[in-house]
């Protein structure tokens, strides 16, 4: 049966990175749609009405929005190269670390980056708490995943190179103080293992996008 | 299922999370032992069970321990396979994920929103709520629970939400959910809310109430202080 598979992302979201990696990973074919977030075409509008972003997977004709939950459907509709372990405790752990990245983890990142003052020296305090509890994850193995990269490692992803970046542009140190030996060695790894290591998007436009975009948080917080 | 210690659920007794759990395991009929939790006063059994958040839910199955109310329900939904909450076709499982996410992620600040801030703030966040509020109606694709003709992921993932709104409002006196406006909605919550296992579960309302207007008049000297 003939199937079609699009993605709309674009060139940066490291939340449609994870999908282009999940894709890559089971050897899906997909088409890529590009989409200009300044400028959002109507087909994006028109198959996620609710949240207009990206990214979309559309299967069929038929779209599915929020990545974590695409990695999720992508699992369960292609089995080959399976990205969840099959156990449903081990499965439950891995979706509640998957949220911690989303809801603690990266805000407390972009926090630590973007505010200043007081309120960034919280913001650091809590991204080392928070990397503390991802090293600890890491003991014994040398993916998320285990021997091979899975959801975890997936989700946790978008950190093996944007921590970098982020380190860079805020003159911050956040894993390149050494603290954190399991999780820099994973973030090497990972970045050097084939399938994600073609998809990273350019690093010299990364930084110019985020440099523009602490810049503009910067220039908002100072006082007039 | 024999062996090991069973099933715990470490819960308060207002938690919305910790009742969508319940709601989870009632539903199923699967036999767990309540551990109602002082929230001032964290047992090191909480502490031990979810070190990185320190909350409740925590669902301890043969002695492992979950967190996160959504994550528990579908690890629920997994073990036990009776009465099934989330639908079979990978499509309408993910569609279920979104809007119990929507659900969370949206509907619930902004209704938090309206009953805790004051002036401009408040009449923002409820503008917001009721948008928010409206796009989850489309979710219901006219159909009488979010989970066709029973009870599934996202109507135990949003009844509480229901409930909760409504006793505020009437302590605010603000509508968010408008028969006018949303009535496939307000059809739904009442279904939802009378529906056997629901309805048994809940928390007395009078205490519910009372415990509901503590929080908003904390919040609200708090928003009165900034």
């Amino acid at each position: 049966m003939a199937e079609e598979v699009k993605l709309f992302r674009n060139w940066s979201s490291p939340f449609a990175l994870r999908i282009v990696w999940a894709l890559k990973l089971k050897g899906i074919e997909y088409e890529t749609i590009l989409e200009d977030l300044q400028n959002k075409s109507s087909l994006l509008l028109q198959y996620n009405p609710v949240h207009k972003k990206v990214p979309v997977l559309l299967h069929n004709g038929k779209p599915i929005l929020e990545s974590l939950v695409i990695l999720e459907y992508i699992e369960e509709t292609w089995k080959q190269h399976p990205l969840l372990p099959e156990d449903p405790f081990e499965k439950a752990t891995a979706r509640f670390w998957a949220r911690f990245n989303d809801e603690e983890l990266l805000p407390s990142i972009r926090d630590a980056s973007t505010k200043q003052g007081k309120e960034q020296e919280e913001a650091i305090v809590q991204v080392e708490e928070n990397l503390k509890y991802v090293e600890e994850k890491l003991k014994g193995n040398v993916f998320f995943g285990g021997e091979t990269i899975g959801y975890l490692d997936l989700a946790f992803g978008w950190l093996a190179n944007l921590v970098s970046v982020l380190e860079e542009v805020t003159g911050l140190s956040l894993t390149a103080s050494g603290k954190f030996p399991l999780l820099s060695a994973w973030m090497q790894n990972f970045s050097d293992a084939p399938v994600i290591k073609e998809c990273w998007p350019p690093r010299d436009k990364l930084i110019i996008k985020y440099q523009a975009m602490i810049e503009k948080y910067t220039a908002v917080a100072a006082p007039k | 299922m024999a062996g090991g210690d069973g099933v715990k659920l470490l819960g308060y007794w207002a938690s919305p999370f910790a009742l969508r759990v319940e709601w989870a395991l009632k539903l199923k009929g699967v036999e767990y032992e309540y551990l109602e939790q002082d929230l001032q006063n964290k047992s090191p059994l909480l502490l031990q069970y979810n070190p990185v958040h320190k909350k409740i839910p925590v669902l301890v199955h043969d002695g492992k321990p979950l967190a996160e109310s959504l994550v528990i329900i579908e690890y629920i939904d997994e073990t036990w396979k009776q009465f099934p909450l989330l639908p079979q076709d990978p499509h309408e499982k993910a569609k279920a994920r979104f809007w119990a996410k929507f659900a969370d992620e949206k509907c619930v600040p902004a209704i938090l929103g309206t009953f805790t801030k004051v002036g401009e703030e408040k009449r923002k966040a409820a503008n917001e709520a009721r948008e928010n509020l409206k796009t989850l109606e489309s979710g219901l694709e006219g159909k009488r629970f979010f989970g066709g003709e029973t009870i599934g992921f996202v109507d135990i993932a949003a009844a509480w939400l229901g409930c909760w709104t409504r006793i505020a409002g009437e302590i605010v006196d603000v509508k968010l959910i408008d028969e006018e406006t949303m009535p496939e909605l307000c059809a739904w919550l009442e279904n939802v809310l009378e529906a056997p296992i629901i309805k048994d579960c809940m928390p007395p309302q009078d205490k519910l109430l009372e415990h509901i207007k503590g929080g908003i008049h904390k919040m609200l000297m708090a928003a009165a202080s900034t």
